[in-house]
């Protein structure tokens, strides 16, 4: 098996090993991006969420082998310019997280969302399927819609 | 405020750090960690640098019940500290020798039971105050003045004449001169500028960073990660294995046995046998496991299975059982009589951080270390001398932030995993072991909330006052398999003795019947509460219903005038009618409660005492003709004494809607051939974002001394929901998850 190499965060990064390794061992154990968190294994709760190429996947699912060449986001590497990602100052403004476990790829889901539906609707949220246990669904919606605004007037 | 009683320490101690700055700890702190630290661990102290930054230890874990930023927040009042000015670091376990043996340096460090508010709120004001008064002293020096002249604001030291001084310039000072004697006296309620506000979470900024470091974020160098596969049936065992594949894996570094404990024994380390599999890293310690093969022997519990912990507690119900408390003669009132069965399943915690621990352990020289994501740090070092022989002096344990808790990790079963293999492995040689849960892990082994039937049925006199009750519960006793158990800890633990409507209604019954079951079980967020709010509170609607009465006024006519009773489990000592009335009328009226409503739209009640925490729910709610439930709105009401941090509440009440919410509607661990059925979030859902309701949270304004608020807004939430359901519909539901039976009970209907 050859080296793979992939893109994580900006700089280009290479991996030697087992090519049906998940991408999120890779990020932890390997790059030590201890932000994208491990939930499930199954791509259900959504803890390991990061970007592919600007889309949002669960690295636990996606493997290195699906991985080599890509562009990957982490949580690490959405601070633009040294400064918070407009979503991640609409969490700290509405006081988000409780454990907080969870928020890394709540707040992943919510930067592809509002690239996607910039204006998002109730019904638009069902697009974000990742799970809290603590129940700070209500404080994410109204992160959510305040990160809207935020981007709105930047954009 | 009343006067102040310190229940624990009154006086301080103090030195200089390395930096110049004050640091005052306790007088119990050992020499070398009182000593000046940079960077490292610190005891419980604050410490103050020259550049004003106020460090505040917080010696509970933060499992996302908000303690980080609570618990520093009273020590910052009295200490008349700027909160800008506040870094909030996790202090660890404080397990030191003293003169009579082993003492707790910092008090309690567990987080249970929401404990962690009451339990700081004497010592800590008492600590914010003592150095408020070492930086006073300082002051009173540099000016040649008397201290009482002086005040303090802000993080200032403030002089008549319009001078002031900022703490970091008082600090090095202020390390030089004797300690207060206590108790001092603290802050009026009108005084604060702290407590009673709404603070962020100290943390927020390093979480959706990604920085903050939780359990599983721990990568000791050299460390070796460890996964297992358990003996998934109840105290089974292992018949026979194959690892040569696993041992073939590239990155496995061994393969060990972990002996589990025997059929019926307390459950006092690990929860059960298997077979653990060690590697360079998670990945290949993932792989290694997939090519274990195992055949588990299936032990005493094979034929267990949800319906036959059914037909057990129904053939039970039918018996008398033990009586857990007997007020007058419930066989002697007259009237008409009610009645129904009510009914909960196991739950699982499911914390999004699954159970982790990292351990090194040092045979040769007796020490240990354990950094986890822990909820009952205190009990990690007797479990690893019992298990290791290591004095518990020696073994130090940090707390990382933690992935959630719900009571799962307030028994410390993964650490002991851990520890065991740590001791077992011939090739660890002293390195750090991190032992990784999965998913399936976490769901099939887990301290299950205790399943039962709940049969209520009453007497109501042609007034309509509730004239007897007698509830009757067939449940798992939580405590079934702890060790040194009480005989009455069993029905204690299940159905609390002074519970409402006890002491309300003269002649009342609460009887007990043990269920056989295999499953283990454990405390699970406000544990019996959960259970027997949704039962006595669905039945107190089912009585209005059953007798004409509103369901809000029966609830206030039980309640009657308010005044206190005695409490004698958890949360006591007393209980107070008028605060429980309080917060059930407040959301009545926020809800518009006796308003007319469309046909399928319903509006219901709940209100329920949580452990010193007062607490209600009004749910407003449509069912379609099909039985799709949306719920329109939800207010909560809490009084929880003198609130610390509105926000913080406003998070738990919100949080414990939703999680009761997916416990209500969606959650259900059932059990076939003598094992768990749930393996992922698939089969154990959580309330999707987008079904969340909006809920209104109230926070009753009041000077009572302060609980916690981790658990008061969980058990009101599947009854207010099963009564706002039948309000809209006419369906009653008796039995929890309901989601999928409301849908069947419309299409029948």
């Amino acid at each position: 098996m050859g080296t793979i190499t992939l893109m994580v965060n900006g700089q280009p990064r290479h991996f030697d090993g087992d090519p049906d390794q998940p991408l999120l061992w890779f990020l932890r154990d390997g790059l030590r991006l201890t932000g994208t968190k491990y939930g499930c294994g199954v791509a259900q709760c959504g803890a390991c969420t990061v970007h592919l190429d600007g889309r949002p996947v669960r690295a636990c699912s996606v493997t290195m082998a699906k991985a080599a060449g890509k562009s990957i986001t982490t949580i690490e590497g959405i601070e633009q310019g040294g400064a918070l990602h407009p979503v991640q100052q609409a969490w700290i403004d509405a006081d988000v997280p409780q454990c907080g476990y969870c928020q890394a790829g709540q707040i992943m889901a919510t930067i592809s969302l509002l690239k996607r539906t910039p204006r998002p609707t109730e019904a638009d949220l069902a697009a974000i399927t990742n799970l809290c246990r603590c129940g700070t669904h209500v404080r994410i919606k109204a992160a959510i819609a305040d990160a809207a605004k935020r981007m709105e007037r930047k954009s | 405020m009343s006067a102040v009683t310190m229940t624990r320490r009154a006086f301080l101690q103090v030195s200089v750090s390395a930096a110049g700055g004050v640091m005052f700890g306790l007088p119990r702190l050992a020499s070398a960690e009182t000593a000046p630290t940079a960077g490292g661990q610190i005891g419980l102290f604050v410490r103050i640098e020259p550049d004003n930054r106020v460090f505040i230890g917080c010696r509970n874990p933060e499992i996302g019940q908000g303690v980080r930023t609570a618990m520093p927040m009273i020590i910052a009042e009295e200490l008349d500290a700027r909160w800008e000015d506040v870094t909030v670091e996790q202090l660890p376990l404080g397990l030191v020798p003293g003169p009579q043996g082993l003492t707790w340096k910092f008090g309690d460090q567990g987080a249970g039971g929401s404990t962690s508010i009451s339990d700081a709120w004497d010592d800590h004001r008492q600590f914010g105050a003592a150095a408020r008064a070492m930086l006073v002293a300082a002051a009173a020096r540099t000016w040649r003045v008397d201290a009482a002249v002086l005040r303090t604001s802000e993080g200032r030291v403030l002089h008549a004449d319009g001078r002031s001084l900022r703490y970091g310039e008082l600090a090095a000072l202020a390390a030089t001169l004797p300690s207060p004697a206590g108790p001092l006296p603290v802050k009026a309620a009108r005084d604060y500028r702290i407590i009673g506000q709404a603070k962020r979470v100290t943390d927020c900024r390093d979480i959706v960073t990604g920085r903050a470091n939780y359990g599983l974020d721990t990568y000791e160098a050299d460390a070796v990660v460890a996964v297992m596969s358990r003996c998934p049936y109840f105290d089974g065992g292992i018949d026979s294995f194959d690892d040569r594949a696993a041992r073939a894996v590239p990155g496995v570094i061994e393969v060990l046995v972990v002996p589990g404990p025997k059929p019926g024994e307390p459950l006092t380390q690990n929860l059960a046998p298997g077979i653990a599999v060690l590697a360079s890293d998670t990945w290949s310690a993932l792989k290694g496991r997939a090519a274990l093969k195992v055949d588990w022997a299936r032990g005493p519990h094979a034929a267990e299975s949800t319906q036959s912990f059914d037909a057990q507690c129904a053939a039970l119900l039918a018996k008398p059982g033990q009586v857990v408390r007997d007020t007058g003669d419930i066989g002697k009132a007259a009237g008409r009589a009610v009645a129904a069965t009510y009914s909960v399943p196991y739950a699982s915690h499911a914390p999004m951080e699954p159970q982790n621990c990292t351990v090194q352990i040092d045979l040769v020289n007796q020490r240990a270390r354990v950094i986890a994501p822990l909820q009952q740090p205190g009990g990690v070092p007797r479990l690893i001398m019992n298990i290791t022989g290591i004095p518990r002096e020696n073994t130090s344990v940090q707390m990382t932030r933690v992935g959630g808790g719900f009571g799962r990790r307030l028994t410390n079963d993964f650490v002991a995993e851990a520890v065991h293999i740590a001791k077992l492995s011939s090739k660890l040689n002293g390195r750090p072991l991190k032992l990784m849960w999965t998913r399936d892990d976490d769901l099939r082994h887990d301290w299950y909330r205790p399943a039962g039937h709940h049969r209520l049925s009453t007497v109501v006199d042609a007034g309509g006052a509730v004239q007897a009750w007698h509830h009757k519960l067939a449940s798992a006793s939580k405590y079934y398999r702890r060790a040194n158990v009480k005989a009455e800890d069993l029905w204690t633990s299940e159905l609390y003795p002074d519970d409402f409507p006890a002491n309300l209604v003269d002649n009342l019954r609460l009887e007990w019947c043990a269920v056989a079951s295999g499953v283990t079980r454990g405390s699970w967020r406000a544990p019996s509460h959960w259970a027997n709010a949704f039962a006595v509170q669905s039945f107190v609607d089912e009585i209005a219903h059953a007798t004409g009465q509103d369901a809000l006024q029966l609830r206030l006519n039980m309640l009657g005038e308010p005044r206190s009773f005695p409490y004698g489990q958890h949360g006591g000592p007393s209980f107070d009618t008028g605060r429980l009335a309080g917060v059930l009328k407040k959301v009545a009226g926020e809800i518009g409660w006796g308003r007319t409503l469309p046909r399928g739209r319903g509006i219901g009640l709940a209100c329920h005492f949580t452990f010193g925490g007062y607490a209600a729910h009004a749910m407003d709610v449509s069912v379609s003709p099909t039985g799709e439930l949306k719920i329109e709105r939800v207010v909560c009401a809490v009084d929880v004494g003198q609130p610390i941090n509105l926000l913080g509440i406003e998070a738990q009440m919100q949080g414990g809607t939703i999680d009761g919410l997916s416990a209500a509607l969606l959650q259900e661990i059932t059990v076939k051939d003598g094992r768990i059925v749930q393996g992922s979030f698939a089969e154990y859902p959580i309330l999707p974002l987008a079904d969340a309701p909006k809920i209104d949270v109230h926070i009753i304004a009041s000077s009572a001394s302060p609980k916690g608020c981790g658990e008061m807004g969980i058990p009101t939430v599947a009854p207010a929901l099963a009564n706002a359901i039948f309000n809209a519909c006419g369906v009653r539901i008796r039995r929890l998850p309901m989601k999928a039976q409301l849908r069947v009970a419309m299409q029948k209907a």
